[in-house]
């Protein structure tokens, strides 16, 4: 299909679930229109485009994708995925609907919103008409707009002013695949009101469907804004199977004083591209972000983080650790910009990538835009292999070569999987990324 | 604001302008063939020393000045209008410094550099440079038990000719480069120092010298041998006197380490900086380089500067020997209209050789400070180590200071790293420290000295207390 | 005029305080003449030993501006008014003779000094304070137990001391290490700008418990903030309400709560152009 013939599957596709609609909220109907509208105008971007350089955009936009059915996921199927649910209070959306049977709100502090889309246009319209469309940082992502166009619902979490939230708030999206390409759109709104604070761990996972493997694209919209003085910590754990294409589009922004911490996990999909924007809007506003993105045969990481000072005495710091074992790509592009009035900003940023095996490939291009004179900026990036003295030690002390460069992976990755909050979402992780490494480095001896 | 303040101590006279009338032998201006033949003959050279000089003479007829490629501007050099030699008059060589020209002495101490008691009684030899030629050894002697010669070049040349020869050029040879070889051609004293096998040489060897007659270049040609197993500790440092004319300072540096031995090379200098408009500074083109010739032998190079209207120099190791190592520390300041493009070059050849740079560059009022840092390791340098890390400070915002590393590796098992930070001392650093009680100027210094340290404690112990009222006195009122 | 004592005689006065902020010229030569832009429009107050006033505003109201004149920050211009403290002339102060004298601004944000070590910066100021008083001057292991003393007050590791002077802290710790220095230099005036910005409510409760333990009825201080829930922990005497650059209303700690429920808007509407009474001076 020729780049307008795409545009047009998505455009009749939509088309077709208008009677499914039919009965939707004015308001949301109206955000719908104007973002398939955008989509329209904007089209799909061309692979010539500075942003798509390492990641064909048509490997996303050219499958046959039809908009995700209603499935169901049984409680036990949902144990089975092995998530910590027990950690706090949960909501679990499959296929991008909200399945209130799988969630639990228990323990949750009276005054807390959380809840779906749906459910909150019912009683509380005025509350999340202002999200409904997509922010202003992805006005030109045609994907953005997809999502704002299809996404059947979605996550809305609200912390009263000054409330200090004892568990995490977990918020689950867990795809099954059909017999023919699917695409789900994720979508989240979360809003931190001022003086609280708060933990919101996002998982994406793929349970196996009845219909079969069939080729699955998350096409997830985020959207955190974090009040005055409060504080928000924010993980995303990307899980999905290796039939999933993962690409997303988020955006936190902070106010004075207020501090946010995203920790982005990137493990499972073919196909993955993470769209992050922090926007700090506040004077002494203060983010971080870390991330780690294991990539092995076959898999395609693609992390773009934009981090924009807008006031004065903000604070960013960011650390992206990729590991690339056997045939797999790495990219990571990472601008700070820093604005006129956002003088006595201080940002920092590193990538670090490991390289595990001689056909992986790793792209790392750190840009600052910095406009203000009075500011402190750095960034820093590596690529490098295993250290030969280090793995030469640990194996003259009895460790085999695999035990080795898998210890030596561990420390690697350590410095972000240790950030994570909540012990058990820690050890899952780290339990994922060794495991998956194992298995690549075990591929590689055997080639 | 304390804009008032920065202007009003930049414009702080400097303490050590004055002249000193004593009669001078001096040669008339201008540079040809004859005129080597006579500072040669006036110094009693033998055949060889002269033919070396006029072979460099005829290849520097053939160079072409560099202009182009430092980060830095000054007018055309007339090296016609140059007096290539000027010696007070004395009778005879002095065995202390008692018996110097009480005039000659007083020049001394009013540079505060007491060459009397203090030194004496530290134990410093001290080798003093007056206009090119050397008028006091002070321990001879002592160095002599030793089997350590340390004495004016001039001296070497009769003394310990077969070692002259053999090392001379040996570093910097005559062609190395324009500067290079106009010094090896003119060059009128200098300091030689040769220490035998396994021998550590007791006491801090000095030599202060100043450049006093108008228009008279410095030509200094230094040459420093550590044998076998050897050890030594150099230091250099220098002061200028108020002039309008802008004065060329083109010295060789040569030092050699054979296996096993180190040499440490100091230099603490304050050069005229030029008045506020940025006149009247010193030229001061230098070649100073290290080989180290020997296994595990170690050269280390630590200077602080301040002033100097125009600096081109990039102190080097050669790293020939296996398991050599090379270090560069180095403070440089520059305020008022001052520039300066300083840095090192470190070149491994052998196997194992390690090499630290860490450079420290203060920029105040209108100065620019360029940091230029060459590694280059070789094909055959194999498991080569390097560790470089230059910071900048930025005092105000009307100063400059720019980093240009470049890394040449050319084998694969080169491991080289490189840090570079840039900090500023603004406003809000030192009213935080007045609205603590500690005023603007001690602040300033708590922070510069903080900021140096690193490299301060690489000096000899007495000369790093100097160093560091040489930077206080630099930036009085350097703030803003 | 009845003589005062000293324990009589309040330690701070402000009269009728006016002040502009300079914009900061490109060159010093500059004359294009950017004007100064007036931010205190009249302030009065007044503040006795043993107090502790709150100061409270909307952003641009002043606050910072307010302590940055007290401290003596460049930048700013009193253009009318009076400052007394312990009925010396203030403004005619340096800005290291006011802070010898015994005023100590806790910055909002905390400026980092790379290369001097957080206790050697405090001993040196400590000792330039001690050596005000005619004291005499502390060596490096008296220092340190006075140090140490402090360190846990604010729950601060020895081995964030030993860095240089904020740097790499985060923003608590930061805000700590002002409560430190505070409890160290022992000032008698001690004005805590924004203190409460930018911590959680476990550095919040540390910074609070730091401040309280210093409380006295020897020191006084001003309580600048912006979020009203600071002041659960740093309960004030008096509460001002700063907007457009005068005191527009006074009260006690319930004031805080009011305009917590409200907003600023509410006292707006209610004093624009009421000067509060408490501040007035006979």
């Amino acid at each position: 299909m020729k780049p307008v013939d795409l545009e047009r599957h998505w455009m009749e596709a939509f088309a077709a679930q208008e009677a499914a609609r039919a009965d939707e909220p004015a308001r949301l109907a109206s955000a719908r229109g104007a973002a398939i509208a955008r989509f329209a105008e904007l089209g799909f971007p061309a692979r010539r485009h500075e942003e798509w350089k390492y990641t064909n955009p048509e490997r996303i936009a050219k499958p046959p994708w039809r908009p995700a059915a209603a499935a169901s996921v049984s409680p036990a199927e949902l144990a089975a995925l092995g998530l910590p649910l027990e950690a706090g209070p949960h909501l679990v959306f499959v296929n991008g609907r909200f399945e209130p049977a799988l969630s639990s709100l228990d323990g949750l502090e009276p005054g807390v919103v959380a809840g779906s889309f749906r459910t909150l246009l019912a009683s509380d319209p005025d509350r999340l008409a202002p999200h409904l469309g997509v922010a202003e940082p992805f006005e030109d992502r045609a994907f953005a707009a997809l999502a704002v166009a299809f996404a059947p619902d979605g996550a809305f979490i609200a912390v009263p002013r000054d409330a200090a939230l004892a568990q995490p708030l977990l918020v689950v999206f867990v795809g099954v695949p059909a017999a023919e390409p699917s695409a789900a759109h994720p979508r989240l709104v979360a809003l931190a009101g001022p003086g609280s604070r708060a933990t919101l761990i996002e998982i994406y996972v793929t349970a196996a469907g009845d219909a079969g493997g069939g080729a699955q694209l998350t096409n997830a919209l985020g959207e955190i804004a974090v009040g005055e003085n409060a504080e928000l910590e924010h993980v995303v754990l990307a899980l999905e199977a290796r039939s999933a294409t993962h690409l997303a589009h988020r955006h936190g922004s902070v106010a004075r004083d207020g501090r946010l911490t995203s920790h982005g996990i990137s493990l499972g999909a073919a196909l993955a591209r993470h769209d992050l924007v922090g926007t700090l809007a506040g004077a002494g506003a203060a983010c971080a972000l870390n991330g780690l993105y294991v990539a092995a045969d076959g898999q395609h990481v693609d992390i773009r983080t934009t981090v924009d000072h807008r006031a004065p005495h903000g604070a960013s710091r960011e650390l992206y650790k990729g590991v690339l074992a056997g045939k797999s790509r790495g990219i990571f592009n990472g601008k700070v910009l820093v604005r006129r009035d956002a003088q006595k900003t201080d940002a920092q940023q590193k990538n670090d990538n490991l390289l595990l095996s001689g056909e992986a490939e790793v792209d790392s291009k750190p840009q600052l835009e910095i406009e203000a004179d009075d500011v402190r900026c750095s960034h820093g990036s590596t690529i490098g292999q295993l250290d030969a003295d280090a793995l030469f030690y640990l194996r003259a002390r009895g460790l085999d070569s695999g035990e080795a460069r898998g210890l030596l992976t561990r420390a690697f990755t350590a410095p972000i999987t240790e950030a994570l909050p909540i012990a058990a979402l820690r050890e899952q992780v780290e339990a994922e990324v060794r495991a998956r490494v194992a298995a690549a480095l075990e591929r590689a001896e055997a080639a | 604001m304390s804009d008032e303040a920065l202007e009003r101590l930049a414009n702080r006279d400097y303490p050590f302008g004055f002249t000193t009338e004593i009669e001078q032998d001096i040669v008339e201006p201008g540079l040809s063939e004859d005129v080597i033949r006579l500072i040669s003959s006036k110094k009693g050279e033998p055949a060889w020393m002269v033919d070396w000089r006029l072979e460099a003479y005829r290849r520097w007829q053939k160079m072409v000045e560099p202009h182009h490629w430092a980060n830095v501007h000054y007018p055309p050099i007339d090296y016609q209008a140059i007096r290539y030699y000027a010696a007070p008059k004395q009778r005879k060589a002095l065995e202390s410094l008692d018996e110097l020209d009480p005039e000659l002495r007083r020049t001394y101490e009013k540079l505060g550099i007491s060459l009397d008691e203090q030194k004496r009684l530290a134990g410093v030899a001290v080798d003093a440079v007056f206009d090119s030629v050397s008028v006091a050894t002070t321990f001879k002697k002592e160095l002599e038990k030793h089997g350590i010669i340390f004495c004016p070049f001039s001296e070497a040349v009769q003394r310990a000719p077969e070692l002259v020869q053999r090392y001379l050029g040996s570093v910097v040879p005559q062609g190395d480069n324009f500067f290079a070889a106009l010094n090896s051609a003119v060059f009128t004293d200098g300091s030689f120092v040769y220490v035998p096998p396994g021998v550590r040489c007791p006491m801090e060897l000095s030599t202060y010298f100043r450049i006093n007659a108008s228009e008279t270049g410095q030509f200094e040609r230094t040459l420093i041998i550590a044998d076998r197993g050897a050890y030594v500790s150099y230091l250099e440092g220098c002061t200028a006197p108020q002039r309008d004319e802008n004065q060329l300072h083109a010295a060789v540096v040569e030092l050699i380490a054979l296996d096993d031995a180190e040499i440490k090379y100091s230099t603490v200098q304050n050069w005229y900086p030029g008045d506020a408009e940025g006149r009247g500074g010193i030229y001061n083109f230098v070649t100073k380089r290290g080989k180290c010739a020997g296994r595990r032998s170690k050269i280390s190079w630590t200077q602080v500067e301040t002033g100097s209207a125009i600096t081109w120099k990039y102190p080097s190791c050669i790293l020939q020997g296996d398991e050599s190592v090379g270090e560069f520390y180095s403070v440089a300041l520059v305020a008022k209209r001052q520039q300066a493009d300083t840095g090192t070059k470190m070149i491994h050849i052998g196997k194992n050789t390690r090499s630290t740079i860490i450079s420290k560059g203060i920029s105040a009022g209108h100065g620019q400070n360029s940091y230029r840092g060459l590694v280059r390791i070789q094909k055959g340098a194999d498991g080569a180590r390097n560790y470089s890390q230059c910071d900048s400070l930025l005092i105000g915002s009307r100063c400059g200071a720019h980093t240009f590393p470049y890394l040449e590796v050319a084998n694969p098992t080169a491991k080289v790293e490189h840090e570079a930070t840039t900090s500023k001392i603004g406003e809000d650093q030192l009213f935080y420290c007045q609205q603590r009680g500690i005023a603007e100027e001690d602040a300033v210094n708590m922070i510069v000295n903080g900021f140096c340290k690193r490299v301060l404690r690489e000096l000899p112990r007495e000369f790093a207390v100097e160093a560091q009222k040489l930077l206080g006195v630099s930036l009085e009122g350097a703030v803003g | 005029m009845t003589r005062e004592s000293a324990s009589e005689r309040p330690m701070l006065e402000i009269h009728d305080l006016h002040a502009a902020a300079r914009p900061a010229a490109a060159e010093p030569a500059d004359s294009s003449g950017r004007a100064d832009i007036p931010i205190l429009k009249g302030i009065d107050l007044v503040l006795r030993a043993g107090e502790v006033h709150a100061i409270m505003g909307p952003n641009g109201s002043g606050k910072s501006t307010l302590a940055n004149v007290l401290a003596g920050k460049p930048g700013y211009e009193v253009t009318s008014g009076r400052v007394l403290f312990e009925g010396r002339d203030l403004l005619a102060m340096a800005p290291e003779e006011r802070a010898r004298e015994g005023i100590f601004l806790a910055f909002q944000y905390p400026v980092e000094i790379p290369g001097v070590s957080n206790m050697y910066f405090l001993k040196q100021a400590a000792n330039a304070v001690r050596a005000h008083r005619g004291l005499e001057e502390l060596d490096a292991m008296e220092f340190l137990q006075l140090a140490r003393e402090k360190m846990k007050l604010v729950e601060i590791p020895e081995a964030l001391m030993s860095r240089a002077i904020n740097e790499g802290f985060s923003g608590g710790e930061k805000k700590r290490n002002e409560v430190l220095q505070m409890a160290v230099l022992d000032p008698k005036l001690a004005v805590l700008d924004e203190t409460d910005s930018g911590l959680d409510i476990d550095a919040l409760r540390i910074v609070a418990n730091g401040v309280n333990s210093l409380r006295s009825p020897l020191r006084a201080m001003l309580v600048i903030t912006h979020y009203q829930r600071l002041l659960e922990y740093i309960v004030p005497d008096r509460v001002h309400v700063l907007s457009d650059g005068r005191i527009v209303k006074s009260g006690g700690r319930e004031l805080a709560r009011e305009l917590e429920a409200k907003g600023y808007a509410w006292t707006r509407a209610a004093g624009a152009t009421e000067r509060g009474r408490d501040g007035a001076c006979p």
